[in-house]
């Protein structure tokens, strides 16, 4: 009766209505989740769960026992930072930063989805898939993740530049 | 949120033996349930975890596919067989909620989701005949720009806000149940039920009752087919109006038509008129506007949702026009 956050076990908690956000938050001190509306409208509290994007406060952490889940603490290697978080200070891709945390975790799974050919509500041909890394399809894909500093455009640069770089 | 039990099941047989202790809800991703738990208006004394489940899509020998219950969301729409012979269903997933809740819910948890009336949310300030029966409706003379305008009662104007179940509802899918009486199986258009005097009651799911897969059959209207989702943003917001439909034409007759609306009414509208009409006739968007006008021709709106009307006979007439192609 476990959940591996960032590579390490922590046990459950007791009560089954603590959600994982509420679980990294306030019992592990993991604050770089973020609580934003916690009724699955915002996406500030994104994480990745087992390798898919997921929204922590509509999960109970019960749900999450013998799972993987990776957190924004988790995405930097001793102390260097990963691709897109470089990416996101490069291309102003946040102001106050609070829906940050949330839009890198989402868009690093993101990425995932798109390298193995998931399809979305704008691609075009269904079957093939998603064939280019349109600004349309990044907005329709990380629509989840709302930022009312208005960054969306330095975000979907940042995200673009890696998609660049993954063609490359 | 109210203190409850939770238990994990490993199988349906666990998950039928654990529900049969009392007031319990299966509970799938989470992404409605918990949220109606957190405001208070749900508040079972146990949840059944059924998210674990075997999540198995399998395709039949004829090309029809049995999509277990467990099923995330995403897996479905990105399924290959659901790309291509079901276009319909992808895209209609694709434009549910967001990729995160996607890969959170479950097909089973997408069917019993509940409407997002915002009286039916505020149980501290609003009355509501869904969550209090006879307690009125709050709706009915309130801010109803998003409410239904099909099959509404004087009790309830509440809308289904699923985009899942209206490709399935014109794809004539089968809900099968497990349940203390034993398994059965119910059409999807069976499966939600109108408001009339009850409006509490959403589904025909009797106490303990489990979905345990959804099935759906091949054929070229499914082929041939598209989803349409209109609303005020254009990701990440319920429909005011969305359109399923599949189009088969052989010698310049519409041959076989499905058209399911979303955002209308407490369930997915299969627009059967519209269908009677069109059969036989040629694809015109003349044609598909008068099946439109018959079909819509029973609407009851409020002053506030009116516009829903004209919105959705051009969207259905929109959609048909984009499947019979550039020659039409």
């Amino acid at each position: 009766m476990a959940i591996a956050i960032n590579g390490t076990d922590y046990s459950l908690p007791d009560d089954p209505r603590v959600s994982l956000l509420d679980l990294l938050r306030e019992r592990i001190g993991l604050t770089g989740t973020k609580l934003g509306c916690n009724q699955g409208a915002c996406g500030a509290c994104t994480v990745i769960l087992d390798g898919e994007r997921v929204l922590s406060c509509l999960t109970l952490a019960v749900q999450a026992d013998g799972r993987a889940v990776t957190t924004i603490e988790g995405l930097s290697k001793q102390g260097d930072m990963h691709p897109l978080q470089r990416a996101f200070i490069e291309h102003d891709g946040l102001q106050c930063g609070y829906c940050t945390p949330g839009q890198i975790c989402s868009a690093v799974a993101m990425l995932g989805e798109m390298r193995r050919g998931d399809p979305s509500y704008v691609t075009a041909d269904l079957v093939a898939g998603q064939g280019s890394t349109t600004r349309e399809e990044i907005r329709e894909r990380m629509s989840g993740n709302l930022c009312r500093c208005g960054a969306h455009h330095g975000i979907v640069e940042a995200i673009e530049e890696q998609l660049v770089g993954d063609a490359a | 949120m109210t203190p409850f039990d939770y238990r994990r099941a490993v199988d349906q047989t666990e998950a039928l033996s654990l529900a049969a202790a009392g007031h319990c809800r299966f509970l799938g991703g989470g992404t409605n349930l918990v949220d109606l738990m957190r405001q208070n208006i749900e508040a079972p004394a146990a949840l059944v975890d059924v998210s674990r489940l075997p999540a198995t899509i399998d395709v039949t020998s004829e090309g029809g596919l049995i999509i277990g219950a467990a099923v995330r969301n995403s897996a479905v729409a990105a399924h290959p067989v659901v790309r291509a012979h079901y276009p319909m269903l992808s895209r209609a997933l694709l434009a549910g909620a967001s990729a995160q809740i996607r890969n959170m819910a479950t097909v089973g948890g997408n069917l019993m989701q509940r409407t997002r009336c915002s009286y039916f949310y505020d149980a501290a300030g609003s009355r509501c005949n869904k969550r209090d029966p006879g307690a009125g409706c709050d709706a009915i003379d309130g801010l109803s720009r998003n409410h239904a305008i099909l099959g509404t009662s004087e009790h309830c104007i509440a809308t289904l806000p699923s985009d899942m179940c209206v490709a399935l509802a014109a794809l004539d899918a089968i809900v099968h149940l497990d349940g203390p009486m034993g398994p059965r199986s119910v059409p999807l258009l069976d499966f939600h039920q109108l408001p009339g005097t009850t409006p509490h009651i959403e589904t025909v799911l009797r106490p303990g009752e489990l979905i345990t897969a959804i099935a759906i059959s091949p054929s070229a209207a499914a082929a041939n087919s598209r989803y349409r989702k209109v609303r005020d943003r254009s990701s990440y917001a319920f429909a005011l109006v969305s359109v399923a439909a599949g189009l088969d034409v052989a010698d310049g007759r519409i041959r076989d038509v499905r058209i399911a609306l979303g955002g209308v009414a407490a369930k997915p509208w299969r627009a059967v008129q519209a269908e009677d009409v069109l059969r036989g006739e040629a694809p015109t968007r003349e044609n598909f506007l008068r099946a439109a006008d018959v079909e819509l021709a029973a609407a009851k709106p409020t002053e506030a949702n009116a516009f829903k009307i004209e919105l959705a006979k051009r969207t259905m007439a929109a959609v048909l026009g984009d499947l019979t192609g550039a020659g039409a």
